[in-house]
Order: C-alpha cells, then structure tokens, then sequence
C-alpha cells in the first residue's frame, strides 16, 4: 500500500515538474508571417485558453476513455474540424484561430493522437494547381498547430485539391464551403 | 490494328462494363459555327454482301465531316442518283446541287473482313481527287470510316484531318447515396466506342496520353493519397511510377516518350521534376518555395512550359528541359494556368481567369497575343487535337461536368455530352500510329 501511495505521490510530482518547466517555454502566439519556432516545446492548455481543461488530468489516469469524449463532445471546440479559406488563398483566418488552439492544446496533451489535416479547394480554376493550393492550406495548418507545440509526427497532411466537395452546388455558396481543411482524427 | 480488341483492365479495381461497341457514350453537336460551311455530297456506300451493311460508312464520314465545322454534307434525299463508282457519275447533275465535291465507294466482303473503296471528286473538273481501295476487319470498320475521313478532309483542306483518333477523359458517376465512382474512359474522337480503362471508388485526374498513343498517365487515389500510374492500353498492365510523400501529379511524356515530367512536393512543396522512365531517376527541374505545376512539353522537347505562383498569383512560364531561366509567358489576366503546347508549338492554350470567369484562352507566341475563345464560367483542362486545329476542354452545363470543343480560331464550337454522370479533362490522343 505504502509503496504505491509512493509511487503515486512521485509520479505527480514528476508531473507537475514537467508541467511547470513546459509553462516556463514560450510559445509565441503564431501570427501568419511567424517561421516556425524550431525550439518551441509543447504549449500547455492553460497557456491556450483553457478550454480543454478537461482533459489536464489524462496524463496520469491514461487517455483513453477521456479523450473519445472530449472529441465526441458537440459543446465541445474540438467538436469544430473545419478551417474555411478565400479563394487561392491559405493563410488562417482570425475567426478560425480560437478553434485551432484548442485543437493545438488538445494534441500537445495527447501526444499518442494522431490528425490528418485534409486539405481541399472549391471548383474554380485548374486541377492540378488545386492540388497544390489544397496542400499549401493543409500546409499552412500544419504550421500553425506545431508552432502551438503539436508534435510533427501526431500530423499529416494529405491535398485532394478540388476533387473531394463538401458542397456540390456551382456558387459561392458552395464554393465558400469546399475551401477548406478538414482535421481527421480517423477512428479516435 | 488491335485498338478495337483491346481490353482494358484495371488491376485490383473493378472492370466497369463498357458501353455495347459503336454505341456513342458523346453525343456530338455543333452549337456554333456551322455557317460558312462548305456543301459536300457522301453518298451512300455500296453494300456487296447479303443482308444489310456492317456500318453506314458514308454516314460516319459525313458526320466526321460535319463535326469539323468545315464543311455541310448535303441531306442524301436531295441526291437524283446514289453511284457507287465513277463508271455511272453524271457530273452536271451533281453540279445542279452545288457542293464542290463528291464522295462514292462501296464495302465488300472479303475474307473474313472487308474492302472498303471510296473516290473523292472535283465536280466543276471532273477529276477523281483521290481514290482507295482499303482492307479491314469487321472491329475496324468504324476507324476506317475515320481514316478514309481524314483522307478526304486532307485532300480537301491540306491540312491532315484528327478524325481517327481517341479522346481519353474521366468521368464522376454519383449514385443515389451519393458515393461516386470514377472512371478513366477512352473513346474515339466521335464518342464512339468508349471503354473504361480504370474504375474506382477513388479519385482518378490528369489522364496524359504517350506520343506513340499506346499508354496512358494518370493520378489516382485508389490508396487513399495521389500516385501517378502508367498504363499500356493494349495490354491492360499498369505499372505505378511514382508514390512519393505528397503531391504527385501532373504527369506530361516528354515528346521522344523516354521522359515524364511530374510535379511531386516530396522536398517541401511542388516542384516539377523530370524523370528518366527506363530507370526511373528523378532530376528536379524547378526551385522556388511557389507552387510549380502543370508542366507541358513544347513538340521540341527542349522547354517546358507550367504554371507558377511565383508573381503572386497563377501564371504561365517556360524554363528549359535542361535547366535554364525561366521566362513568363502569360501576362494579361489575374489566373492563366494548365497550359497545353499546340503540335507545331505555336499556340498555348491555357485557363484564364477574369473577373471570376474561367475561360480557355490561347496566346499565339509568333505575335504575343493572346485570345479567349469561350464565353462560359468554369472552363479547364484543354487539349490540342493533334492537327492543332480544335482545342477540347471541359466545362460546366447547368450542374453537368461536359466536355467541349472549339476550332483555334474561336468560330466553330461543339459540345460532347456525356449520357450519365460528369465528363472532366479530356485529353485528346496524338496520330494513332
């Protein structure tokens, strides 16, 4: 009993170490133009907002059963797997920024999860240059959420260009929504 | 001349039935240009076997004619006489009808298969043009049809006719679910006979025909992520080329057929590479942190023209094969992308963007113009008929992806509609050799 009382208390302890020192690293809020930051360690949810508190005791309890909950969860940001674009463009957007740190905060604290970032265009212009826009926005994306602290290895990123509409209609109104990269977290 | 026992076979895909043979999965209009036309009577072929003729040959030819925007093949009732050799030919009758020219000729049976005769006239001379005695097969007599059109309309114009030739494109089928299969089809130039060279739940794009018409390039997604095949025809066997991290696309054979040029983003992002198809090296010809993509090659092989965002936004430039500088082609207009090099490399045609318009447009280098040649709104992926003659490219009608066609000159204008599903980048066959 005594020994995993112990073993317990030292292996919080290790925890909150590890947590105080990732607190101590700065992450830089990741403006477009930012280059990624090369010796950035993991963000902490507390530093992004805090809206996956929630899950801030997975490390120790195991992951398991929290986070099918948090990701199947309506109310919850992560709920949100969709980041809209302008046409030829792949910059993020300010609106979808607060939905991406929260997926960013999630991801560093759940370092076994895995995310494919699925980048798509809508119909206009040629196929193979949307390809490579499609890959620039999954891109662009994938930059973002490692300058928040995600492991490269948790990301992938794959282009379908405009080969894969979320909307089958011939204006804007569909094409607003098939601009877009789409966060997969496959069967998680 | 296999092209009509060909079976095409997709390896661990499905085999899609094809359409029953000479059924015309494109049905063919002109819905701009036929005036100016010029009057031309095919009268209809002579049949020597028992029962009724194999095909309507002059029926084919004319309509071959037609499609061309060139000429007018006159109505068959009009005709006082139906002659099928020169021995019968009452020429001032036919000049009563005012078409220039006259075409007769007659199938026989021989063989297994057939002899196709046909003569071209001068009616206001009174001289054969030209005159052939042709063997064939029963599977070939439709490309014969063709082949004779192209004599006809080569004697008639001196420029070589694109009649017997194939158009590859793909084809999206969505069904009530909404779960799509794609389909890599190829046709003969007239819609006829189309065959489904590769079926798949997956995405299929960028279909690029070899210079010898015997294989073909393509990106398909059948594994969840692009990889570019090469696929021989003939022969049904596939081989997969290229399945790098990341993109790899836009596959274009190099005019000799020895070399492809692709665009993969293994290194970061896309770039265009050329690769040595006997061993498969890679030599990477672009470097920019732009997309670079849609390289087509000019006929002499020593430049490739693509599409970059280097300046800002799309926009057409050429760098030699080799390495070299690179040069911007394209300068009116916010988006010019996907470039196709005309045979005698002096047009490229290309997608232009304007005013939120997407329209094919073809820039001449002898004088730096550049034209527009459709009024639609979602307009890509063109392609040269060998002949350089027309450009066909796809198109959206009302909500139907459909392939269409324009002479270079922006007067003639056809419209291939597809009978089931979205028909998208067509790509049209060299010379079939």
């Amino acid at each position: 009993m005594n020994v995993i009382v112990k073993a317990t208390v030292a292996m919080l302890a290790a925890v909150m170490v590890v947590a105080c020192s990732e607190q101590g690293a700065s992450v830089k809020s990741p403006g477009a133009s930012a280059p990624p930051a090369a010796s950035g360690g993991p963000a902490t949810p507390q530093e992004q907002g805090g809206e996956s508190g929630a899950a801030q005791t997975s490390p120790i309890g195991g992951q398991g059963g929290m986070q099918g909950d948090e990701l199947s969860n309506p109310d919850s940001p992560l709920h949100q797997r969709v980041v809209y674009f302008d046409f030829d463009k792949s910059n993020i957007k300010d609106q979808f920024e607060p939905l991406l740190k929260a997926h960013a905060a999630y991801l560093a604290d759940h370092p076994d999860v895995h995310v494919t970032l699925e980048g798509n265009t809508d119909e206009r212009g040629t196929r193979e240059y949307n390809m490579a826009l499609g890959e620039r926005r999954a891109k662009s994306v994938y930059q973002y959420l490692t300058l928040l602290g995600v492991a490269p290895s948790q990301l992938k990123t794959i282009s379908y260009g405009e080969e894969r509409p979320a909307a089958l209609g011939h204006d804007e109104s569909a094409w607003s929504k098939n601009r877009r990269v789409e966060l997969d977290y496959g069967n998680q | 001349m296999l092209r009509n026992r060909v079976v095409y076979l997709a390896l661990s895909l499905c085999l899609m039935a094809a359409s029953p043979a000479g059924r015309a999965a494109l049905t063919i209009e002109i819905t701009q240009g036929i005036e100016g036309a010029q009057p031309i009577a095919v009268v209809p072929f002579g049949w020597d076997g028992a029962g009724q003729p194999p095909q309507d040959v002059a029926g084919i030819i004319a309509a071959d004619l037609k499609r061309s925007g060139q000429f007018s093949p006159l109505a068959s009732s009009d005709f006082i006489s139906q002659p099928h050799d020169n021995d019968r030919i009452q020429f001032h009758d036919w000049r009563l009808l005012g078409a220039p020219n006259l075409v007769v000729g007659t199938v026989r049976p021989e063989g297994v298969g057939y002899r196709v005769l046909f003569r071209l006239y001068d009616i206001y001379k009174e001289t054969q043009l030209i005159g052939y005695s042709i063997p064939t097969t029963p599977a070939e007599l439709r490309h014969t049809a063709h082949h004779i059109s192209d004599m006809i309309y080569e004697s008639l114009t001196g420029e070589p006719g694109a009649f017997d030739t194939r158009i590859a494109y793909v084809t999206e089928v969505r069904d009530a679910a909404g779960k799509s299969r794609y389909s890599l089809m190829v046709a003969d130039a007239d819609g006829y006979n189309p065959r489904a060279a590769l079926s798949s739940t997956q995405p299929i794009m960028s279909p690029a025909w070899s210079p010898d018409g015997k294989r073909l390039a393509y990106v398909s997604f059948e594994n969840g992520r692009p990889e570019i095949y090469i696929q021989e025809l003939a022969t049904q066997r596939r081989q997969r080329i290229s399945a790098y991290e990341g993109l790899n696309g836009a596959p274009a054979f190099s005019p000799d057929g020895t070399h492809l040029a692709l665009v993969l983003s293994k290194d970061g992002n896309p770039e265009i590479y050329i690769m040595d198809l006997a061993n498969r090296s890679l030599r990477r010809l672009t470097h920019n942190i732009a997309i670079d993509t849609e390289p087509a090659w000019t006929p002499d092989g020593k430049n490739i023209v693509f599409t970059s965002d280097r300046g800002g936004g799309p926009q057409i430039y050429q760098k030699p094969a080799r390495g070299g500088d690179v040069r911007r082609l394209s300068f009116e207009g916010e988006y010019n992308a996907r470039a196709a090099v005309s045979s005698n490399g002096q047009l490229v045609a290309m997608v232009d963007g304007h005013d939120g318009k997407f329209r094919i447009a073809v820039l001449d280098r002898s004088n730096g113009t550049m034209r527009v040649l459709t009024d639609n709104t979602l307009d890509e992926s063109p392609s040269f008929a060998p002949n350089g003659r027309m450009i066909i490219y796809a198109t959206q009608v009302g909500n139907k992806g459909v392939l269409e066609a324009v002479s270079v000159d922006g007067r003639i204008h056809q419209r291939l509609g597809e009978r089931t599903g979205d028909a998208r980048e067509p790509a049209w066959s060299p010379f079939i050799q």
